[in-house]
């Protein structure tokens, strides 16, 4: 399990010229983005800045107005299906059925990305996210905190090779945060990872780079050893020119 | 993992779902029978009269019930928008609707196996015959396949209730027509070469329907 799960190529993800209008509303307007693989990136800004809808459109769910997505080298118009295999998304919603019980919603969905081994890869999964023993639970008798945590299981279950993560924290305490955050911390030496955020510290904590997105733009994009929390703070102010903590 | 494990997939976790809440089949099969009751005083045929109405009665009851089981093939994925994650998963669009559909009709048979047991108590009538069972299978497969359709394209529109209805029941019509015409020969005791070319036409309008959604729906299901 410690094996890194990399592509050959060298970029986990590029865009170029990402766009998304909704009707005359403009949520992005031409993101170029590269990660390189392994990496973790933090994607920061303020609320409408388009966040969400480039983990979207990352992830698949949506399509681009205009632009490209390169998923591991891979076109992810032309190659939808291997660059969805490719994929580990965790949003806003759980995506996962109330009336089924913890083992029986990743058991379904390890059918559908025909994950070998299901049962086994099933018991890893919950026992990383610590839910070994409320397995047979329904999802619906779970906390926001369990609920997030079998998200993330969910997300994890085919070994992603790009883990999307949109705002991972919402809704979450202190100690719902402190697992999350240190599951990613061992999935993220695997892996590529991408998560927006409103969390500096977080961001600078977990990530090799981070970038502000503001009004559907990239604004700025840096290396996090290059950055302090006050840097980061002033650039954030300086790009979105709003208030924050 | 085949495509055929991965449209069970889908068709597992419907049913599972669905027999543990039994929200589905509880409010259609009281529907159902509710409809029979309601036509067993309205008329109280004789054995004349029934066999010109019977075929009337089961499929008015079997149609509305069946839309209320369709207007919640997609609803319950919209309700705990689990709708992405399905998109998100590496699978054909495809799959998605076959699994909804054999989940659906899996559904819709276990509806019409009471609902014509109910009929055959309430009215006498013997319908638990080849011929009945044939029309009732293609007819629920034409049904399915053409709601499962419709019901994805409405789950995003704000009536959605309304809107499935307004929209599919014309388109299956041809379907029902056919079925009733089939029916009415099987109660009046013709044989199977009296029924054979009502038959024949339920089998081309299940290809149609089958051939044509299977192709629309990856459209329907997008964004």
């Amino acid at each position: 399990m410690s094996n890194k799960i990399i592509s050959a190529a060298e970029y986990a993800v590029e865009t170029f010229d990402l766009a998304k209008s909704f009707g005359s509303y403009r949520a992005l307007r031409g993101v170029n983005l590269q990660v390189q693989q392994g990496l973790a990136l933090a994607i920061l800004g303020p609320n409408g800045a388009g966040k969400t809808t480039l983990i979207k459109l990352l992830s698949g769910i949506m399509r681009p107005s205009k632009g490209r997505i390169m998923i591991d080298g891979l076109d992810s118009r032309e190659n939808s299906l291997e660059v969805r295999e490719r994929l580990g998304l965790v949003a806003h919603q759980s995506y996962l059925y109330s009336n089924l019980s913890a083992e029986e919603n990743l058991d379904f969905y390890a059918r559908m990305y025909g994950v070998p081994n299901r049962q086994n890869r099933v018991s890893d999964v919950l026992k990383l996210v610590g839910l070994d023993m409320r397995r047979h639970d329904r999802f619906s008798t779970f906390s926001r905190g369990m609920q997030q945590r079998l998200s993330l299981a969910r997300a994890l279950l085919h070994e992603p090779s790009l883990l999307l993560l949109d705002e991972p924290e919402t809704g979450l305490d202190q100690q719902g945060l402190d697992a999350i955050w240190s599951i990613l911390k061992s999935e993220g030496e695997k892996r590529t990872i991408i998560f927006s955020s409103h969390n500096f510290e977080r961001a600078l904590s977990m990530c090799d780079g981070v970038v502000i997105l503001a009004h559907g733009r990239i604004v700025f994009q840096e290396r996090a050893c290059n950055l302090d929390m006050q840097s980061l703070r002033h650039k954030y102010l300086e790009y979105t020119q709003t208030v924050t903590l | 993992m085949s495509f055929f494990s991965q449209v069970l997939a889908v068709a597992r976790k419907d049913i599972i779902s669905e027999l543990r809440t039994r929200e589905i089949i509880s409010s259609v099969l009281v529907f159902a029978i509710l409809v029979l009751v309601i036509f067993n005083f309205a008329f109280e045929p004789d054995q004349a009269l029934l066999s010109e109405i019977a075929p009337g009665i089961i499929w008015v009851a079997f149609v509305f019930s069946g839309i209320l089981a369709l207007n919640r093939t997609f609803i319950p994925e919209k309700e705990e928008q689990c709708l992405e994650g399905l998109m998100i998963c590496p699978v054909d669009r495809e799959t998605i609707y076959l699994g909804k559909a054999i989940g659906s009709l899996f559904f819709l048979l276990m509806v019409e196996a009471i609902m014509l047991l109910a009929f055959a108590l309430l009215f006498n009538v013997a319908v638990f015959q080849l011929e009945m069972i044939v029309i009732v299978l293609l007819t629920s497969l034409g049904f399915v396949v053409v709601g499962t359709l419709f019901s994805a394209l409405a789950v995003n529109t704000r009536a959605r209730e309304m809107v499935l209805p307004v929209m599919f029941l014309p388109i299956i019509t041809p379907v029902i027509i056919a079925a009733v015409k089939a029916s009415a020969l099987v109660f009046a005791g013709k044989s199977w070469s009296d029924i054979v070319n009502w038959v024949i036409m339920l089998v081309a309008f299940d290809v149609i329907f089958i051939v044509v959604s299977y192709i629309v729906f990856p459209y329907v299901i997008e964004e």
